[in-house]
């Protein structure tokens, strides 16, 4: 078991064709992920690493019946490439793309609803369930197969804590990184609950950072409805307030959003917050009694 | 990216939103000429983009023009929060019986734009957040649809009970919400919307603030765009696909990822160091980006010790690494360089790096470590 995507997920490639995109999907194919097909506009009929190329992803599912699509296409149109993979009836959407506008990511918000589709990101490595399907730009050789969960607004910082949980023996069930941006898809307790109901997953790991409430309403949740332990990090404690610090979530402003708020509602919550991230390992082991 | 007064203004006015009258000057030349020789009740407000103006003695009432000249002299040049005020707004000023809050923002927990309001006008927002949220209502608002007549209705009828300014506030929350989209706004206010004696509603002061991710397609807004110094700097780098805010320490850091970019800063702290910068080098880095970073980073004099952290995903450590020679090459720093690569291609990283005899570390704490060490020789 896992949660959101498993070996049976058949994804496709919006923005194949560019540099990232193409990059990517040699990558994720070379990790085991069934990569079906790849869209690019005008570009329909060609292959891309050995992936069928289509022009629009309504063709793409009909020919491959894809469950997940993973969007690399610039921020001026990543809001209308979700549309696109909504409407085709993808379950779940994955937007990699960084600085897409905030209005474009509301705009969609309903559409997703309507639809009943999954979001990640946008401006989000992407997630992967170890040996199973990678769907991002995560890198695939750090993980390892087992029994933590872990969640993260970050990107490369995700990655720098996946390798210290697996050269501490802690292998991994799914990473998720949600992004950092103000307005994105699954936040933090959407998928805590999803954590709490896969029977693989014994300890979650939540990588915050500064701004918004997120944080918060996730710590809120682990007390009222987790039975898992959490082991939590924030990132930003010595961000100054009112800068953007590189994601467009992390304005600590007018005294909302700051790390020391959300690490008190998480101690409330009787989740430990490492102080550094190698600490992450230590404290998941002590919860796990291992 | 944020506006002055005077802007908003200008916009809330294009909107047709009820604002006074009123005009911008950038000297005291410019203030004799523009101003009328009348006894007309004026107000002279310093434009910098810092709250706090009234208590800093940035804005004055004025009753002839003589007195309009005379604040506007004290205020032109003025220190305020560091900021040094260029621009003053002369406006007429109202006579005002009673004064609301009304504003705009992206609401992250209902993922829409979300409209606010409050009877406790001509006070800070978040005080009143703060001390009686239950004064504050609020109404999101769904983005298919627009702000609909009926919730703009609702919500002025909790502001007023007269028919007539209910009508006149509600068809101001319908022309400030088409203005917030129409621009990609992240925040818009109306602090105060004020009722005047004669049963006027107007807008007195307003703030606008806008997404940065959208100024590609907002050409008049980037326009308006005013910069400091140091935001120069990080618009500069924003150009370049870099992320650069500058900060008051001596270790200049350059990170690839936002998250661990503000976690390598909160090791730099966490082990007696400060960092002098955050400086996210984003994805998909390629060699001239790097040198771009290292050039911002060390323009900045204070620095002393470089800490270079870079874990590989989308941004390739070979990449980085033959940046880092190019750049090193180009630039020849006495200052000391700390170097960590992990992740995708950070073998090939790694020996680009060492075969050019620079230093290397394996883990984020040695490399925060060592260049606190290095900083302080």
């Amino acid at each position: 078991m896992s949660i959101l995507i498993n070996k049976d997920t058949k994804l496709i490639v919006q923005g194949i064709t560019g540099r990232d995109g193409a990059f990517h999907t040699s990558k994720m194919k070379d990790y085991g992920t069934n990569v079906v097909g790849g869209i690019s506009p005008g570009k329909g009929g060609i292959e891309v690493e050995g992936v069928p190329v289509f022009n629009t992803v309504d063709e793409a599912v009909k020919a491959t019946g894809a469950n997940a699509s993973v969007i690399f296409v610039p921020a001026p149109f990543a809001g209308d490439a979700i549309l696109e993979a909504s409407y085709a009836g993808v379950d779940l959407v994955i937007c990699i793309t960084e600085g897409v506008p905030v209005k474009d990511m509301i705009r969609v918000t309903p559409v997703l609803k309507q639809n009943g589709t999954k979001m990640i990101g946008a401006n989000c490595p992407g997630l992967m369930t170890v040996d199973e399907c990678l769907i991002g730009i995560l890198p695939g050789n750090i993980f390892k197969k087992g029994n933590v969960g872990l969640i993260s607004r970050s990107g490369t910082l995700t990655y720098e804590v996946v390798d210290m949980l697996t050269s501490s023996g802690l292998g991994q069930t799914t990473c998720v990184g949600i992004g950092g941006d103000s307005v994105s898809g699954l936040y933090f307790k959407d998928l805590l609950e999803m954590y709490e109901n896969d029977p693989e997953t014994e300890a979650v790991v939540l990588i915050g950072e500064i701004g918004g409430d997120a944080e918060e309403q996730a710590a809120q949740f682990i007390k009222d409805n987790m039975t898992k332990p959490v082991v939590a990090f924030i990132a930003g404690q010595s961000a100054p307030p009112g800068k953007r610090m590189g994601h467009a979530g992390a304005i600590i402003s007018s005294g909302a959003g700051t790390a020391e708020e959300k690490i008190k509602a998480f101690a409330a919550a009787g989740v430990p917050v490492a102080k550094e991230p190698s600490e992450i390992p230590r404290l998941v082991k002590e919860k796990l009694g291992l | 990216m944020k506006i002055h007064e005077y802007q908003a203004r200008d916009l809330f006015r294009k909107y047709g939103i009820p604002v006074p009258d009123g005009d911008v000057c950038h000297s005291v030349d410019e203030v004799k000429k523009k101003v009328t020789d009348d006894d007309k009740l004026r107000v002279v407000k310093a434009q910098v983009h810092v709250g706090g103006r009234g208590k800093a003695g940035g804005v004055k009432l004025a009753r002839s023009k003589a007195e309009v000249i005379e604040h506007a002299e004290q205020i032109l040049g003025m220190d305020i929060k560091g900021l040094t005020v260029e621009k003053v707004l002369i406006a007429d000023a109202v006579d005002i019986e009673k004064e609301y809050y009304v504003g705009l923002i992206n609401d992250r927990n209902t993922k829409s734009v979300t409209l606010m309001a409050s009877a406790e006008g001509g006070v800070e927002i978040e005080e009143v957040a703060k001390v009686s949220p239950e004064k504050i209502i609020k109404m999101a608002i769904d983005p298919t649809m627009g702000l609909m007549d009926w919730q703009a209705r609702k919500v002025a009828l909790q502001l007023f009970t007269d028919p007539k300014q209910v009508r006149q506030t509600a068809a101001i929350l319908v022309k400030l919400y088409e203005l917030y989209v129409d621009t990609d706004s992240s925040l818009a206010e109306i602090n105060p919307l004020v009722l005047t004696p004669d049963k006027k509603v107007l807008a007195i002061d307003g703030k606008m603030n806008f997404d940065d991710n959208a100024l590609f397609r907002q050409k008049e807004i980037l326009a308006m765009r005013e910069v400091t110094e140091d935001e120069q700097k990080e618009i500069e780098a924003t150009a370049k696909g870099l992320s650069y805010i500058k900060l008051d320490g001596n270790i200049g850091c350059m990170v690839n990822g936002a998250g661990l970019a503000m976690a390598t800063m909160d090791m730099i702290k966490l082990y007696g160091g400060d960092p002098a910068n955050f400086l996210d080098i984003g994805g998909s880095s390629n060699p001239e980006k790097v040198i771009e970073a290292m050039n911002i980073l060390l323009s900045d004099k204070n620095v002393s010790a470089v800490m270079i952290n870079i874990f590989g995903g989308i941004t390739r450590c070979d990449d980085v690494a033959r940046g880092l020679v190019d750049a090193l090459e180009v630039i020849k720093t006495e200052i000391p360089i700390v170097i960590r690569l992990s992740g995708t291609n950070s073998k090939e990283g790694l020996e680009i790096i060492k075969s050019q005899g620079l230093p290397t570390v394996s883990t984020m704490s040695e490399a925060a470590k060592k260049a606190i060490e290095l900083s302080k020789k």
